[in-house]
């Protein structure tokens, strides 16, 4: 088992160069300048705007750039923002808790839908309770995040003037209200998330639990007597629960892709927001950082699941 | 008109039978600017008129919160390294400059005690320097004092070229010296017609020197005050995460009485400019939101029984089509558009004019920019005895047909005209932008009805708009018949604007298409008329020589404005504010207050 863990640690290594390189050079060929907005101010001599390409190394060729890069990022440097002149890791590092807390309460909220409903829906399949709860499972995932957003602030801020659709990360008040006020803006673009994930994982957990309740263990444990709370919970649940988690982990990458989006129409300061308005402004060392921390992501949280996955049913053998 | 309807004009207006603002909107219809304008009556003489904006509060502070929206967050606050105006709005906050730009191009003094006149000697009669008086008794936000020291290291400071500052062009040729702890001389290297460049303005706002002084040059992207700015303004820095927010609180020493009104400012970034309208006009969750990119009709839907409304203000942005004076389509030496080549029908002044009276500007108004799109031909018609016929924009398919068919353009038999074995085919490009496809439509529709065939092509903008030399499809390699785009007149004098048009500007593959002069139109007397520019330093006649070259580029047809495009900022019914087309939205922010 940890000689398999060390394997996957290692081709980690290839796997991230691989993505970092691509990454790299589509961004270094892509369109645009960071200087651009330089260059339609007829203002700013284009001596000025060859200086600052020349300072910050763009006119390089790409290949001396992704090296000098790959350096850097081993000793721990990310560069700086071409924009705000700000190291790249204190950017991120001021978006991060805003994602952290609004993708968490999301995960956990879907969480808590799903498995009470999934798992009832599936402990009474075909029910008037199943047929309500799959049918919304389907509008809840068939709606993108961006159309589901635009319609709670529709509804919540303008029709009915309730939640503010405007999330501040620097709320002035104290106490009590402080955490008031951040509940009122967090639960329309948690909400957004956490249904769509909600949906998606409803729909895992009804068909974990149809297999598990059908097979033998379960009518053994019914035979002896236990009670079916117990039997539920204990046998059936738990065994249900593999598949998920390791289906909770393969979708951290969609998790982000909808934060990218719930984030820039809440106006949540998170790195979603910091990803788009920094592709906007062509500040490529951003860009590059959180697309290279997202698929980081993205492969680290993939490997998670294979490990945990053996580790909960140990008839996965490793090789 | 010449220098002497001018000197007229200017004579009407001091003794009182024009008004000031019917003057600048004249000389804006002829191509000049509203700061131009308003110097030209200062030098003459006419008394400044006050700020339109009564200030009511009798007391500092005790205002609460002032939220306002962006919908681009800036991303740092050193003015001097602002890559856009949210930047240099999120700066304006917590710095100054010695003066400012008000709505009708008059300079009011902000750090600066009095404005420069030749009256009161400010202004050197050689026109190679100018004198400023600074305001005694202001301190810093940390409470050291404002002196002529930080003005001269702000020049210092921005006019190294190793700081790469976006102002350096406005800096790099003066020199400033000190003649007392507050007062500072800008000295030109030759007669300068408009000194009020430097210190003035979105490009003025002053660095305290003992904050920056250990950061010059190289250095400068390292000060820690680039995102912790300590400024003179009304409001004292409390926190700011790039991108996302910049928050300040009232400045107790603020160096003017009662001022300002408001506890707290809050400036707010991200999302877009439809949702920013909302939450300022609908539902009145904000107090004033920056650059209203919206479509008239979703302002006005909005605005119905809401909490706010659209200002709008005139600025210097014009939507205009370019045309190619050089073939497009030939390669000579690696480039295309070369100054080698002559368009094989654009050259001739039929088919401009023809083109001219085909875009209906009237109706791209009306259809679709509302009041945040003028129609233009580069003038207005007031006061109507000055009205020039240069520049009149008329819509006339039957007239184009006219001319088009006098210059011998004959339709052929699928109804594209033709000469020599030239047809009428017209590449017409612009960027991704749905009121720009919408206006290509409506020209394109009346271009077939006068028999020239016209392609649309959009770009998109990071691409359109950028430098990249080796993509073909950017604006300044203009590789079309015809494009068009919005150019901003930020600096409130043409001279740099005007420079457009001259015939050593020419953007080609030599320069790397960073020349200016995108139409590569060539002009003998127009050059005249700009190097004369340059050294006239009587304002008035200056004035006359930049209407002449504005007349010159309409009457040869070398571009066709399309609609003149204010400044449209959401603000609460309760707020009362004032916007200036040709300063920082924050420009008067001190004097900014909430009613009721």
């Amino acid at each position: 088992m940890s000689k398999y863990v060390l394997r996957r640690v290692l081709i980690l290594i290839p796997v991230l160069l691989g993505i970092s390189l691509v990454l790299f050079t589509i961004l270094a060929m892509a369109p645009g300048d960071p200087f651009e907005e330089l260059a339609t101010n007829p203002n700013v001599p284009p001596e000025v705007r060859a200086n600052l390409r020349a300072k910050f190394g763009l006119d390089d060729p790409i290949a001396v750039r992704y090296v000098r890069w790959f350096v850097s990022m081993m000793k721990g440097d990310w560069g700086f923002s071409f924009v705000s002149r700000v190291n790249v890791d204190d950017l991120i590092l001021q978006r991060l808790p805003t994602t952290l807390f609004v993708l968490g309460s999301a995960q956990v909220l879907g969480i808590l839908i799903a498995l009470p409903i999934g798992t009832m829906s599936a402990l009474r399949p075909y029910s008037w309770f199943d047929q309500i709860a799959t049918t919304f499972a389907f509008i809840g995932f068939s709606l993108p995040t961006f159309f589901t957003g635009l319609v709670f602030i529709l509804v919540f801020s303008i029709w009915l003037d309730w939640l503010p659709f405007i999330y501040r990360a620097d709320i002035s008040a104290t106490g009590w209200r402080w955490y008031w006020e951040h509940v009122r803006q967090a639960i329309m673009p948690v909400a957004v998330l956490g249904l769509f994930q909600g949906a998606t994982l409803t729909r895992f957990m009804r068909s974990a639990v149809l297999d598990v309740v059908r097979l033998d263990y379960v009518n053994t444990a019914r035979a002896k007597g236990l009670s079916e709370k117990t039997t539920v919970v204990k046998h059936v649940v738990r065994n249900a629960l593999i598949p998920v988690v390791t289906l909770l982990a393969l979708q951290v990458p969609t998790v982000f892709g909808g934060a990218i989006i719930t984030e820039q129409i809440f106006r949540v300061p998170g790195i979603g927001s910091l990803l788009i308005t920094s592709i906007l402004a062509n500040d490529t060392p951003v860009v590059m950082a959180i697309t290279f921390v997202i698929s980081a992501l993205v492969v680290i949280s993939s490997l998670v699941a294979d490990i945990v996955y053996g580790w909960l049913d140990p008839r996965i053998s490793y090789r | 008109m010449d220098e002497k309807d001018l000197r007229n004009l200017i004579g009407d207006v001091k003794a009182g039978r024009l008004s000031r603002r019917a003057f600048v909107q004249t000389m804006i219809g002829l191509g000049l600017t509203a700061p131009m304008a308003g110097q030209m009556l200062t030098s003459a003489g006419v008394a400044h008129a006050q700020s339109k904006l009564a200030y009511k509060p009798t007391k500092r502070g005790g205002g609460g919160a002032l939220k306002t929206l962006w919908w681009q967050g800036p991303t740092l606050l050193n003015p001097h390294f602002a890559t856009g105006t949210k930047d240099q709005d999120g700066s304006r906050i917590f710095y100054e400059p010695l003066a400012s730009w008000d709505p009708d191009g008059q300079l009011t003094p902000t750090l600066a005690a009095e404005i420069p006149t030749p009256q009161n000697g400010g202004v050197a009669k050689d026109g190679k320097s100018v004198t400023w008086k600074l305001k005694k008794g202001v301190v810093w936000h940390d409470g050291k004092p404002f002196t002529a020291d930080d003005c001269v290291f702000t020049w210092e400071f921005v006019a190294d070229p190793a700081t790469a500052s976006r102002n350096i062009s406005t800096y790099k040729d003066i020199r400033v010296e000190k003649i007392d702890s507050h007062t500072i001389k800008v000295n030109f290297k030759k007669p300068t017609p408009f000194w009020a460049d430097a210190f003035c303005g979105v490009g003025g706002m002053i660095l305290p020197k003992h904050l920056f002084e250990a950061y010059k040059g190289d250095k400068s992207r390292e000060a820690p005050t680039n995102l912790k700015p300590v400024g003179t303004g009304p409001y004292k820095f409390v926190d700011f995460k790039p991108g996302d927010i910049v928050r300040g609180e009232l400045n107790p020493t603020y160096h003017l009485p009662n001022r300002p009104f408001f506890d707290t400012i809050e400036m707010k970034g991200g999302g877009d400019a439809v949702s920013a309208a909302r939450a300022v006009i609908q539902t009145g969750e904000f107090d004033y939101a920056w650059n209203m990119q919206v479509e008239d009709e979703i302002l006005k839907r909005l605005e119905q029984g809401g909490k706010g409304k659209s200002d709008i203000v005139s600025g210097g942005n014009i939507e205009h089509i370019q045309i190619n004076f050089t073939d497009p389509n030939k390669d000579v030496d690696g480039e295309r558009s070369s100054l080698k080549t002559t368009h094989p029908f654009l050259t001739d002044p039929a088919v401009r004019q023809a083109l001219n009276l085909l875009v209906d500007r009237g109706g791209v108004q009306e259809q679709i920019y509302g009041r945040t799109g003028l129609a233009t031909a580069n003038f207005l018609n007031q006061p109507s005895r000055f009205q020039s016929k240069a520049t009149k924009w008329e819509f006339s398919i039957d007239k184009a047909n006219q001319i088009l068919e006098a210059a011998g353009w004959k339709k052929g038999s699928d109804g594209i005209r033709a000469k020599d074995g030239k047809r009428l085919k017209v590449l017409y490009q612009t960027s991704i932008n749905a009121p720009r496809q919408k206006t290509q439509a409506i020209v394109k529709q009346a271009a077939a009805k006068a028999g020239i065939d016209m392609e649309l092509k959009s770009v998109t903008a990071a691409v359109f708009f950028s430098s990249d030399v080796a993509n073909p499809d950017t604006y300044a390699h203009f590789y079309t018949d015809i494009q068009m785009f919005t150019t901003t007149m930020t600096q409130p004098d043409p001279e740099l604007f005007m420079l457009q048009f001259t015939s050593w500007e020419v953007a080609a593959k030599d320069n790397k298409w960073q020349g200016r002069n995108i139409t590569r139109w060539k002009n003998e007397e127009y050059d005249k008329l700009f190097r004369a520019a340059e050294s006239e330093l009587d304002p008035v006649k200056r004035a006359a020589l930049f209407i002449k070259m504005n007349e010159l580029v309409i009457q040869n047809v070398v571009v066709i404005p399309v609609v003149f495009r204010p400044r449209v900022a959401a603000v609460s019914n309760r707020m009362r504010v004032e916007q200036s087309g040709w300063d920082s939205d924050f420009w008067n922010l001190q004097n900014w207050y909430r009613e009721g």
